[in-house]
């Protein structure tokens, strides 16, 4: 396979590509090198929230939004995969099928495959080829997240996160993770009881909070399904991406993104080198040990790595 | 006569779902390993609704199947035109396509869709069929290229066993 055929627009090849790169073949890994150069251009956005907060639908929307604009929009899609047979049913796509034969539109789905930070291990690098492929916007939409799935705000440069009332008191606004990262919050349902109080609650929220660099998360209401607000996130995310680059966080953030990639590949190849068939078994054989509480986890650690 | 044959596939499919998803469950624990971080490929199926159809019973019990069995399956929703289906597995690079169809229109709907296939040059995507089809038509369906019909009724793990069998290694 050619990584030119994805820069030339091939949409099978660009799909060949991903599948390459997601089950970790090499040459998928040639592929990503050779595109990396031609990557950088596209505005990746995040898109999180909630099971059944109106991801999907939203991604959809402003999707269709972005057409209007003249931009080529990219779409990945995740959904979590089964933790005991490894199987995942995709259905984030139902939602969008209104665009699935619009040229200038890919979406592509994907399964998490063991990972638990609300994306796929590879979710960042099918962006990529979105982004060689010269997309404007990508917009990345995550599994429906809990609390602390955060994983997200690495791997794109605005955060949505999208938030419906009756979930819970102020409380929950306050806590650590998934409130901390939206660079942008938007109170989807709008139109449904209590969504005003959840503005209120999250402006609280966010008074209360330092001001990262200039840039005040605005709360927006949306009713993904009637259309509603979507003109306004559009505009909303626009406004980050350009105050991001004006600031420098977005510099900064491509900067951080570039070590987490390097430390994952250096991490990897050591993992790989060092548990050698030896080494596996001989941890086969700790592991007894550890769980009958002969040794300890640390102690096993130990041999395996003086071994 | 349509209705009478619609309503016998979703019991068919709905009373299988139970027992056949567990099953798939239990067996592919050894033929599909869990995911895992370490890669490698997992089979990828478009389950599509073509059509003027508000019938997914059965589609949605074989996706769910294929799902227990380790599959990655990518469903379409409702009253999908052919160019969208064909669209869909191209973007998704899927390994296989099952075509679902209670309304009749099958022998319109599924050459069509394997015509567009071959046109967008995926014609090496293994494509089965399911749904209410008349005996006589199932040869005629097989000559456009759709490797096989599951009628309702079909166990779910002689889906699963077929594909498996049957999907082309790339």
């Amino acid at each position: 396979m050619d990584f030119k055929d994805v820069l030339k627009g091939n949409k099978r090849a660009i799909a060949r590509a991903m599948s390459l790169i997601e089950d970790e073949d090499p040459q998928g890994l040639s592929i990503l090198r050779a595109l990396h150069k031609h990557t950088g251009k596209a505005h990746i956005v995040g898109i999180t929230g909630a099971p059944g907060v109106g991801k999907s639908t939203l991604v959809y929307r402003m999707a269709k939004a972005l057409r209007k604009r003249g931009e080529r929009v990219g779409i990945v899609a995740v959904d979590p995969s089964s933790p005991f047979t490894g199987g995942a049913l995709l259905g984030d796509r139902i939602r969008m099928m209104g665009i699935a034969t619009d040229p200038e539109v890919f979406i592509r789905s994907m399964g998490t495959r063991g990972c638990l930070g609300g994306l796929a291990r590879k979710t960042y690098e099918i962006a990529k080829v979105l982004d060689a492929w010269g997309a404007d916007t990508i917009l990345v939409e995550t599994v429906g997240t809990g609390q602390a799935e955060v994983d997200v705000v690495q791997a794109v440069q605005t955060c949505i996160v999208i938030l419906v009332s009756g979930l819970g008191d102020e409380v929950q606004t306050f806590k650590a993770g998934i409130m901390e990262i939206g660079d942008i919050f938007v109170v989807n349902k709008a139109d449904r009881g209590g969504a005003d109080r959840l503005v209120l609650e999250v402006q609280a929220m966010l008074e209360l909070g330092q001001v990262h660099g200039k840039w005040e998360p605005p709360i927006i209401k949306t009713i993904a399904t009637e259309d509603s607000g979507v003109e306004e996130l559009i505009d909303g995310m626009k406004k980050h991406y350009e105050t991001a680059k004006e600031i420098g966080i977005l510099g900064h953030k491509c900067i951080e993104r570039a070590m987490l990639d390097i430390e994952d590949i250096v991490r990897d190849r050591m993992m790989a080198g060092l548990l050698t068939p030896g080494k596996k078994h001989l941890m086969k054989e700790l592991c007894k040990k550890v769980a009958d509480k002969k040794m300890d986890p640390y102690e096993a650690a130990e041999k395996v790595l003086c071994e | 006569m349509a209705k009478k044959g619609t309503s016998k596939a979703k019991r068919t499919a709905g009373a299988k779902s139970k027992g056949k998803a567990k099953a798939g469950t239990g067996k592919s624990g050894a033929a599909c390993p869990p995911a895992s971080p370490a890669g490698g490929h997992r089979i990828r199926v478009l389950v599509a609704k073509p059509g003027l159809d508000g019938h997914d019973r059965g589609a949605k019990v074989v996706a769910r199947g294929l799902r227990d069995a380790g599959m990655e399956v990518i469903y379409t929703g409702l009253r999908q035109t052919p160019e969208q289906i064909v669209a869909t597995a191209v973007q998704e690079d899927v390994d296989v396509i099952g075509l679902s169809c209670l309304s009749g229109a099958h022998m319109t709907l599924f050459p069509k869709i394997m015509n567009l296939l071959k046109e967008a040059g995926a014609d090496d995507i293994l494509v089965t069929a399911g749904g209410i089809v008349p005996e006589d038509d199932v040869p005629k369906l097989k000559k456009t290229g759709i490797a096989t019909f599951f009628g309702p009724g079909t166990p779910l793990d002689k889906i699963v066993d077929f594909i498996r069998k049957n999907v082309r290694r790339r």
